[in-house]
């Protein structure tokens, strides 16, 4: 394997002809920590190559690959299915052998895990996070509708039929259904898009007039629209701060976050039942959306090394510059942090559990035995 | 004028980014391997750009670009070779070529289809490149125009194609196509997520089945087995066909029937949310309808190799529309041209909606990019033609092991998953019959492909269309009955009413002959038991889901249908009636092999490697085959199999892919290419 992978470096390099890639051949002679040189490390993402989780990986993998002791071949291998379970149950039946194998969890891995999917053969439990991602999402809405918005309160969106692209209840959809229902609206989902992309595609088309995207689609995708005049953006879902509080989203500081609005709100309450479940699939989705797990029985040496390389990476100097564009200002948690961010996104309270158990199969006909 | 006056600059600008030694290097690199990734059939532009994708980081983003450009745009060129000489779709943008090209290589001019398909293909590239130069500038108030109920009928308009080519007899055309279609509904809705076909317990298929397993099971396996069961080479006359000028003076005779299709092509490239896989049907449909004299389709008419070939290359032009414009992939190679466009330079070039102002330069690189690389692809292709057209020459029990090698690796890489391989055999046997029983192959392809569109579309636009209704009698009927839709909509009953009644002087896949009855009612009464069985698998959705019941439910209850209605002619018809088509009447006296025993030999491939992975089974069955089937000397066998070994794992480890892992590696931990 080693002398393969080292031999098909040099062949590929050779035949791209790639000489702006240089590996720097620097060796540490360290007696903690694992040396992966000549190795190939797979990164495994539970999804196609079209979305956030591989744009994720993609802009990780080549500095991984510089940052690791050894400087391995990083490669990302895409492993779509059941929305993400099928990678997942994959994963959890990899034992640890020589820290190649890396596995990249998203929200879509953690909701199915949360609510008892039939499929989730997978327990966060017994693998370890090397790095946890944060992200955030906002809603935006059509200009004539963003009017009758009152400052914060969106009451008067409240006898509006709205209609939404979503790729399914169950998702990370269920975020932003949720938080339009306590606010008052009547949204429709439509099912079966197949990416939040095409989401925007119908909002950009007329046939959508609520939606939402994630930080990173949304400075991307939604931004050139709304300074075209064409989308007025709504709140974002807002950040944590380290007690646990919901407050503004650092990258995008001059919108209301949903709390602010649902305070804004006649009928939209802060607490409660429905907010407490609201707040923790929130917790679960999107301040550490995407983690990067070794697998169960990772030894120490080996979490060691992958956390320093994560470090080192958000220590580059050109970190903030490089990282901003494309994952947007969220932190990069590492060690203790990254664990902690794992605790909050993988344990919500039973009652919020129930509660949202409940309200999928009273309000969409999801039964989750 | 204002566009005129952006766009000259721009156009300028761009060719100062492509005309530099270094850019047209990369081109040339990324054409280059683009063809090689193109000529294996089962793997296109997503596996090529996989391999690149490492590579891109930091990359020049005019450099990246015209290595990425080059591979994709020559995919659809190089993919005829597998398609006219073999039979086998190469990608899914050439299925449609393999119906005529495929007669013509058997006819021994293989070197004539093939120059066609390439100049066919560059002039498809060049025009699609030429209007997306003036067409991207106003693209975008088009393209958003096509809203769910126009992508509906782009849907419907590209399944009425199954008219034309439903065969001498309609109802058995319509009831493959739902066939296709009801394949296409296995596993979980996309709607409410109800199982239709398939259980948890199987997870494999609440993932439904791959295309590229349905058409390598479909069209590869049948055209391999009946040509391995004939034991001789693919041309029956050692001629080739007069060298590539006659193909050339084919294509140049037909040039507006080129233009026409490269328009197809490009126009419905654009489209986003169809991708390409619907464009080649589109095109030969187009192609058979303006044809005066149809009786060749199918049994080698040359027009049948130019329309598809100038539309698929053209629909790679029109494939950026939606990905530079809107950020949305038109395909899955483009998803991932989108993530790797991410890792260029700086970051500072991002697809989507700002492209047009930010980059028009780079947009304008990339389009004449396109053009350029479809020139080089063409050529490199075409002096290539001539020596691989000499395949076709080959004794086919030696091409065949090694056919077998391909699409099973092709296969476990659109899954990987050792079930990849099992429904491969088990669509390759449906392949098979439906091949015999002269069953439309195409319907059910086209039923296939369309089913998961159609069926979205038609639960969103329903949905849509009500809460418009709601708001207003006016409102939702200005949202169904757009220009649009109102074109397509006569379109498509044109080209129904217009198919079918031609339909009968039109053989896609070749003239069959009838024999008894008893065999092909017996394959009829099988397909009536699995619609009988999906429909009331659909019906027994809870009503909680009830969108993903209803097109199910449709679709089956009509081909059950037709089926229906067919066991009651079965009745009364002679034994002479098209209903009863069976090929082994005709073929039978070519056939040396039994069909059994020659599926026996690759169903003993596919055990091997769920016991032993699939290198390990590779080498025995090379090596048994070569020996025991095609009567090879041991010596020769070996070096046989030592090669196909080495080049399975070459393609294996350049391509970082794994091998279908056995029973055996549970136990033991082997090494790489062993595990």
């Amino acid at each position: 394997m080693g002398f393969i992978s080292y031999f098909r470096k040099f062949v590929i390099g050779a035949v791209v002809a790639v000489a702006s890639v240089s590996y720097t051949t620097t060796s540490f002679a360290s007696n903690h920590g694992i040396d992966l040189s000549g190795k190939t490390v797979e990164w495994i993402i539970p999804f196609s190559e079209t979305g956030g989780s591989a744009k994720w990986a993609n802009f990780y993998a080549p500095l991984l690959s510089e940052a690791l002791k050894g400087q391995p071949n990083v490669v990302v291998k895409f492993m779509p299915g059941a929305g993400s379970t099928k990678g997942a149950n994959w994963f959890q039946q990899q034992s640890y052998k020589d820290g190649t194998v890396i596995f990249g969890s998203s929200g879509s891995t953690q909701f199915p895990y949360l609510l008892g999917d039939p499929r989730v053969r997978y327990e966060y439990g017994d693998w370890n996070v090397v790095l946890a991602s944060g992200t955030g999402g906002v809603a935006y809405l059509p200009p004539e509708l963003a009017e009758k918005m009152n400052g914060f309160d969106a009451g008067g969106l409240q006898g509006t039929d709205f209609i939404y692209g979503s790729q399914g209840a169950t998702r990370l959809d269920l975020v932003p259904l949720l938080a339009w229902e306590m606010l008052g609206l009547n949204v429709e989902p439509v099912f079966g898009i197949k990416g939040r992309g095409d989401g925007r595609l119908m909002f950009e088309r007329g046939e959508a007039n609520i939606d939402y995207q994630t930080s990173s689609s949304y400075l991307k995708g939604v931004t050139p629209l709304v300074e075209a005049g064409t989308a007025v953006p709504m709140m974002s879902w807002g950040a944590l701060d380290d007690d646990g509080n919901i407050v503004r989203d650092p990258t995008f500081p001059d919108m209301p976050t949903f709390k602010e609005v649902c305070e804004a709100t006649d009928g939209c309450e802060t607490r409660g039942d429905k907010w407490e479940a609201w707040k923790a699939f929130f917790i679960a989705g999107f301040p550490a959306q995407k983690m990067v797990f070794l697998p169960a029985g990772a030894p120490d040496d080996a979490i060691v090394t992958y956390t320093a390389a994560f470090e080192t990476i958000k220590a580059r100097a050109d970190f903030a510059e490089i990282s901003e564009g494309r994952l947007g200002k969220y932190p990069q948690m590492t060690g203790d942090e990254a664990k902690v961010a794992l605790d909050s996104a993988t344990r919500v309270p039973d009652s919020a559990k129930q509660f949202v158990t409940n309200w999928l199969k009273d309000r969409y006909g999801v039964s989750l035995q | 004028m204002d566009t005129f006056a952006v766009a000259l600059p721009a156009l300028a600008d761009a060719a100062g980014l492509i005309l530099q030694p270094a850019v047209l290097g990369y081109l040339l690199l990324g054409v280059v391997m683009g063809l090689c990734v193109g000529v294996f059939p089962g793997l296109g532009g997503i596996a090529g750009l996989s391999l690149l994708l490492p590579f891109m980081f930091g990359l020049d983003p005019v450099a990246g670009f015209a290595l990425m450009v080059g591979m994709v745009a020559v995919v659809p060129t190089s993919d005829t070779f597998a398609s006219v000489l073999m039979g086998i779709p190469g990608s899914s943008a050439s299925q449609a070529t393999v119906l005529d090209g495929f007669p013509l290589a058997k006819k021994g001019q293989a070197s004539r289809a093939l120059s066609a398909a390439f100049a066919s293909s560059l002039f498809g590239g060049i025009v699609g490149a030429l209007f997306l130069t003036a067409f991207i500038l106003v693209a975008r108030p088009i393209v958003l125009e096509f809203r769910t109920p126009e992508l509906l009928m782009v849907t419907l308009f590209g399944l009425s194609m199954v008219g034309i080519l439903a065969g001498r007899s309609p109802l058995k055309g319509i009831a493959a196509a739902g066939l296709g279609m009801m394949v296409g509904t296995i596993g979980e809705g996309d709607s409410a997520g109800a199982l239709r076909m398939s259980t948890y317990d199987i997870p494999y298929l609440v993932d439904g089945l791959k295309l590229v397993i349905v058409g390598l099971g479909i069209f590869a396996i049948p055209e391999i087995v009946a040509l391995l069961r004939q034991d001789k080479a693919i041309s029956e006359r050692a001629i080739l066909g007069g060298g590539w000028l006659v193909g050339v003076r084919d294509w140049f005779a037909n040039i507006w029937l080129s233009v026409r299709c490269s328009l197809i092509g490009v126009v419905v490239g654009c489209i986003p949310g169809l991708g390409g896989s619907v464009v080649d049907w589109i095109a030969y449909g187009h192609t058979v309808q303006s044809t005066k004299d149809r009786s060749r389709f199918g049994s080698g008419e040359i027009r049948g190799v130019i329309g598809p070939e100038s539309s698929n290359n053209a629909k790679e032009g029109g494939g950026f529309v939606p990905t530079l414009l809107f950020g949305i992939p038109g395909s899955g190679s483009m998803a991932i041209f989108i993530g790797a466009v991410a890792l260029l330079g700086s970051g500072n070039v991002e697809v989507g909606p700002s492209m047009l102002k930010t980059n028009l330069d780079i947009t304008y690189a990339i389009v004449w990019l396109l053009a350029l690389a479809n020139v080089l692809g063409t050529l490199i292709s075409i002096l290539a033609s001539g020596g691989i057209a000499r395949l076709t020459l080959i004794p086919f029990n030696l091409l065949a092991p090694f056919l077998f090698m391909l699409i099973a690796f092709a296969a476990f890489q659109s899954g990987q998953d050792i079930m990849d391989l099992l429904a491969l055999f088990v669509i390759g046997l449906l392949g098979i019959m439906m091949r015999r029983f002269d069953w439309s192959r195409p319907a059910f392809l086209i039923g296939f492909v369309l089913s998961n569109p159609a069926e979205a579309y038609a639960n969103q636009a329903v949905q849509i269309a009500s809460s418009r209704f709601r708001a207003g009698i006016e409102n939702g009927l200005e949202y169904i009955f757009s220009p649009i839709t109102i074109v397509l909509v006569i379109l498509t009953i044109v080209s129904v009413v217009f198919g079918l009644r031609q339909a009968k002087n039109i053989r896609a896949e070749g003239a069959v002959a009838s024999g008894d009855k008893r065999v092909p009612l017996i394959f009829l009464l099988c397909i009536s038991v699995y619609l009988l069985v999906a429909f009331i698998d659909a019906a027994m959705i809870p009503s909680s889901a009830h969108d993903d019941r209803v097109f199910p439910m449709f679709v089956g209850g009509v081909s059950l249908a037709c089926c229906l209605v067919l066991l009651v002619q079965a009745k009364f018809k002679p034994e002479t009636d098209p209903l009863f088509a069976d090929r082994s009447v005709s073929e039978d006296r070519e056939n040396i092999r039994g069909l059994w025993g020659t599926l026996a030999w690759f169903a003993g491939l596919l055990i091997l490697t769920s016991l032993l992975g699939f290198i390990i089974a590779l080498a025995i069955f090379l090596l048994f085959f070569l020996i025991f089937r095609s009567g090879r000397s041991q010596i020769f066998s070996v070096v046989y199999t030592v090669a196909g070994l080495c080049f399975m794992m070459a393609m294996g480890w350049m391509l970082n892919r794994n091998f279908p892992a056995g029973l055996l590696q549970e136990f033991i931990q082997l090494p790489w290419p062993l595990t």
